[in-house]
C-alpha cells in the first residue's frame, strides 16, 4: 500500500526509520530540532530520539560539518543538514578535504560513513547568493557521492541507502519542493545510488533531467506528446555514480537527447552526460546532443531576470524541436 | 598594550547625554523614515509586489541612527541581509530603496539584488550580505585598504548574534588586532538568530566579551537610544582615528518582526515582545521631543508629514519603475564587456 507524502515528510522518516534502527545515527545542522527544520523537515524528531541525536548548532558550518566528519571517522553516522547548499560553501574544507578523503589518505583504516543534506537549487527570487546548485561541483570530487531526487519515494530510498552507505554522501534537495507530494510505499524498501529512472517511455527523444528541473522536463514532454513528438524521460537520481547506462540504451532507441540541468553549463552535469554519451552511443546519435541549463550568469533579483535565467519547458521544447529538426 | 574595559554591569542607559535639538530631530527623522518605509514594505510584500526574503530592521532602528551620527560620509559601512536601515541610514534614496525592493530597475543596483544586497558606491556602502558572517573579513579587508591607501577611513563592520559564532569572526578579530586595522565590529545583538536565541548557541552569552580573547576594546551598548549608540560609536571612532586599531561594540536591540516575512517567531514570548516595545526607539524618541520640549508638536508632525510622502512617493516611483530587461542577465557579470558567455 502507497500513501501520498509530500518530499519532506519522506525525508522525515527515512531518517526517523534509520535512527530508530541505528543508535549511532544521529541529525545535526541549524534550525533541525527546537525549530523542527527551517523548512520542516525534522519536524518532530527532537520529540521522539531527544536532544542528544537531533541537534541544533550555531551558524557554523565550517565547525559542524568538521565534527560530523571527526564523528564518523570514529564509528557515528551523522547526517549533517545544511539549511540550503548555498551556505556548505563554508564547510566545503570539510567536505572536501576530508570526508573525500579521509579512506584515502589513511589508507583504508578510517571511513567517513557521514550524510550531507539540504536544499540546492534556485528558488524563486533569492537572488545571487541563494540561488546556486551544487550537484557539478561536488560530483567532481573522488570519494563522494552525490545525489539529488525530489520525488518522494525515491528521496526516502535514495536517503536511507545514503544513511547506510560506509562512504560519504551528498544529498541535494529542493526548496520550493518540499512540499511536492508522490506515492510513497508503506514498509521498508531501499532505493540505490548510482542507478537512474525512466520516468516515461518514448520514441522519439531521450530528455535526462533531475531534481527540480524534472517538472518542466516532464510537461515539456507532455506538450510535445500533443504534437505528436514521443519523449523519453530519465530522472538521474544519481549523480555520482552516475548510471550513463540507462542513458545510452534510451539513446540507441531515440537516437537524440536534451539534457536538462539547473547547473551552469560549463563543465555541469549536463557537459558530463553530453560525452559520456558521445564516447558509447556515437553510432547511435541522429543529431548533436544538446541541453538546457541555467544562464551562465549569476542569478539576480528581478523576475524578468529569473525568467530568462531558468530552464524551462518552452525552453526544453525548443531544444527538443532543434534535435529532431521539428520547425 | 591592553585597552580592555569590561562594561559587564555597566550597560549604558538612554539619556545619559544631552545633545542638540539639530541632532535630536536628525535621528528621529532617519529612524521614522526607516520605520515607515518598511512598514509600507510588508505591505507590499503581502500583495507579492516585493518577493523572495524580506528582512526588516524594526525595533532596531536607534541603531542605524546612532552610528550615523557618529562617522562621517567617507567612512565604509558593511552589513548582513537585514540591511535596509543601513542603507537609508547612509543616505540612499527611498525611492531607490523601495524600487529595490520591487526589482526595478531604477533601484539603487538595477533590480538585481532584491532585499538584502543594497550597494551603493558614491555612499561608501558596501552592501548587504545573504552569508551570515562573510561581511566580518571583508569589513576588516575594507579596513585593510583604508590603512594601506593611509587614509583617516573607518569602516563600520555590522552582524547578527547568530554571526558572531562563525569561525570567520575570531580569523577576522585576531588579524585586525594584530595589524591595527581601523575597523569597528559592531554586533547587533537582537537575541536571536532565526528562532535560535543566543542563549541556546554557546557559553559566552556576553558577545562583547568574545573580543577579550583577542585583547580588543569591548564593550556593550544599549540599542534602543541613539544617544548611547552614538556616544558608544563616537568613543570607538576616535580610538580607532588615533591609529589604536580595531574597536568592538556588542550593540543590544530588538527585532520586533520575524526573521524573514514568513516566521511566526513562536520561539519568543509575547510579554517580551511587549516588554522591548515599551522601548521602542522611535516611540521613546518622539515623545522626548515632545516632553523635555527639545522641539514644537508642529515640527514633529512637520517630519511626520515628510517622511509619509516620501515614502509614498517611493512606493509610487517603484511601481512606475519597469523591470529591467532580460538582456540584463548578461551585464555585471564580468567587466569584461565582450566577455563570451556560453549561450546554447
Ligand atoms: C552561512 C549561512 N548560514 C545560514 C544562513 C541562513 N540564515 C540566514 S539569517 C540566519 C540567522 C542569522 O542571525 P543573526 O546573525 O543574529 O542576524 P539577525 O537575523 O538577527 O539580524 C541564518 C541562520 C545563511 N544565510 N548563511
Ligand atoms: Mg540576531
Amino acid at each position: 500500500m502507497a500513501r501520498e507524502l509530500a518530499l519532506r515528510d519522506a525525508l522525515n522518516e527515512a531518517m526517523s526509520e534509520e535512527m530508530r534502527r541505528d543508535e549511532s545515527v544521529f541529525l545535526m545542522g541549524e534550525e533541525v530540532a527546537a525549530y523542527n527544520g527551517a523548512y520542516k523537515v525534522s519536524k518532530g524528531m527532537l520529540d521522539e530520539f531527544g536532544p542528544k541525536r537531533v541537534i541544533d548548532t550555531p551558524i557554523a558550518e565550517l565547525g559542524f560539518a568538521g565534527i560530523g566528519v571527526g564523528a564518523a571517522m570514529n564509528g557515528l553516522r551523522p547526517i549533517v543538514e545544511f539549511m540550503t547548499w548555498n551556505f556548505a560553501v563554508l564547510a566545503f574544507d570539510q567536505i572536501v578535504n576530508n570526508a573525500a578523503k579521509t579512506l584515502s589518505q589513511s589508507a583504508g583504516q578510517f571511513k567517513c560513513p557521514i550524510v550531507f543534506r539540504g536544499p540546492s537549487g534556485a528558488a524563486g527570487q533569492l537572488a545571487q547568493q541563494h540561488s546556486q546548485t551544487f550537484e557539478s561541483w561536488l560530483a567532481n570530487v573522488p570519494g563522494l557521492k552525490v545525489v539529488s531526487c525530489i520525488d518522494p519515494a525515491d528521496a526516502k530510498g535514495l536517503l536511507k541507502s545514503a544513511i547506510r552507505d560506509d562512504d560519504p554522501v551528498c544529498m541535494m534537495e529542493s526548496e520550493l519542493l518540499y512540499g511536492y507530494k508522490g506515492e510513497v510505499p508503506e514498509g521498508e524498501y531501499l532505493v540505490p545510488i548510482g542507478v537512474a529512472a525512466v520516468r516515461r517511455e518514448g520514441t522519439d527523444v531521450t530528455l535526462v533531467s533531475f531534481n527540480k528541473m524534472m517538472l518542466p522536463t516532464l510537461e515539456a514532454a507532455e506538450e510535445l506528446a500533443k504534437e505528436g513528438i514521443s519523449a523519453e524521460v530519465i530522472d538521474l537520481r544519481s549523480i555520482r555514480p552516475l548510471d550513463h547506462q540507462t542513458i545510452v540504451e534510451s539513446v540507441k532507441k531515440t537516437n537524440r537527447l536534451v539534457v536538462v540541468d539547473e547547473s551552469w553549463p560549463l563543465a555541469g552535469v549536463s557537459a558530463e552526460v553530453a560525452y559520456e554519451i558521445q564516447k558509447y552511443a556515437f553510432d547511435y546519435l541522429d543529431a548533436p546532443v544538446t541541453r538546457v541549463n541555467a544562464a551562465d550568469t549569476s542569478l539576480p533579483y528581478a523576475p524578468t531576470l529569473v525568467d530568462e535565467y531558468m530552464p524551462n519547458a518552452a525552453k526544453i521544447i525548443k531544444a527538443v524541436k532543434e534535435v529532431t529538426y521539428v520547425k | 598594550m591592553s585597552t580592555v574595559t569590561d562594561k559587564t554591569k555597566k550597560v549604558r542607559k538612554a539619556g545619559a547625554t544631552k545633545y542638540d535639538k539639530e541632532m535630536y530631530l536628525k535621528w528621529y527623522e532617519l529612524m521614522l523614515r526607516i520605520r515607515k518605509f518598511e512598514e509600507r514594505a510588508l505591505m507590499l510584500y503581502g500583495q507579492q509586489k516585493i518577493r523572495g526574503f524580506c528582512h526588516v530592521y524594526i525595533g532596531q532602528e536607534a541603531v542605524a541612527a546612532g552610528i550615523e551620527s557618529a562617522i562621517t560620509n567617507e567612512d565604509a559601512i558593511v552589513t548582513a541581509y537585514r540591511q535596509h536601515g543601513t542603507a537609508l541610514g547612509r543616505g540612499v534614496p527611498a525611492n531607490e530603496c523601495m524600487a529595490e525592493l520591487m526589482g526595478k530597475e531604477t533601484g539603487v543596483v538595477k533590480g538585481k539584488g532584491g532585499s538584502m544586497h543594497f550597494f551603493d558606491k558614491s555612499r561608501r556602502y558596501f552592501g548587504g550580505n545573504g552569508i551570515v558572517g562573510a561581511q566580518i573579513p571583508i569589513g576588516t579587508g575594507i579596513a585593510f585598504a583604508e590603512k594601506y591607501r593611509g587614509t583617516q577611513n573607518l569602516c563600520v563592520t555590522m552582524f547578527g548574534d547568530g554571526a558572531a559564532r562563525q569561525g570567520a569572526l575570531h580569523e577576522s578579530f585576531n588579524m585586525a588586532m594584530t595589524w591595527k586595522l581601523p575597523v569597528l565590529y559592531i554586533c547587533e545583538n537582537n537575541g536571536y538568530a532565526m528562532g535560535t536565541s543566543v542563549e541556546r548557541t554557546s557559553n559566552v552569552m556576553e558577545l562583547y566579551k568574545l573580543g577579550y580573547a583577542y585583547d580588543m576594546p569591548s564593550e556593550t551598548v544599549d540599542g534602543m537610544s541613539p544617544e548611547s549608540v552614538h556616544e558608544a560609536v563616537s568613543k570607538a571612532a576616535k580610538h580607532i582615528r588615533e591609529g589604536k586599531g580595531p574597536y568592538y561594540l556588542e550593540i543590544r536591540t530588538y527585532r520586533y518582526k520575524g526573521h524573514s516575512v514568513s516566521d511566526p517567531a513562536k520561539y519568543r514570548t509575547k510579554k517580551e515582545v511587549e516588554e522591548y516595545k515599551e522601548k521602542d526607539p522611535v516611540k521613546v524618541t518622539e515623545r522626548k521631543l515632545l516632553s523635555e520640549k527639545i522641539a514644537t508638536e508642529e515640527e514633529v508632525k512637520a517630519i511626520k508629514e515628510k517622511v509619509k510622502n516620501e515614502v509614498e512617493e517611493s512606493v509610487k516611483f517603484a511601481e512606475e519603475s519597469n523591470y529591467p530587461d532580460p538582456s540584463e542577465l548578461y551585464t555585471d557579470n564580468y567587466v569584461q564587456k565582450d566577455y563570451p558567455y556560453i549561450m546554447d
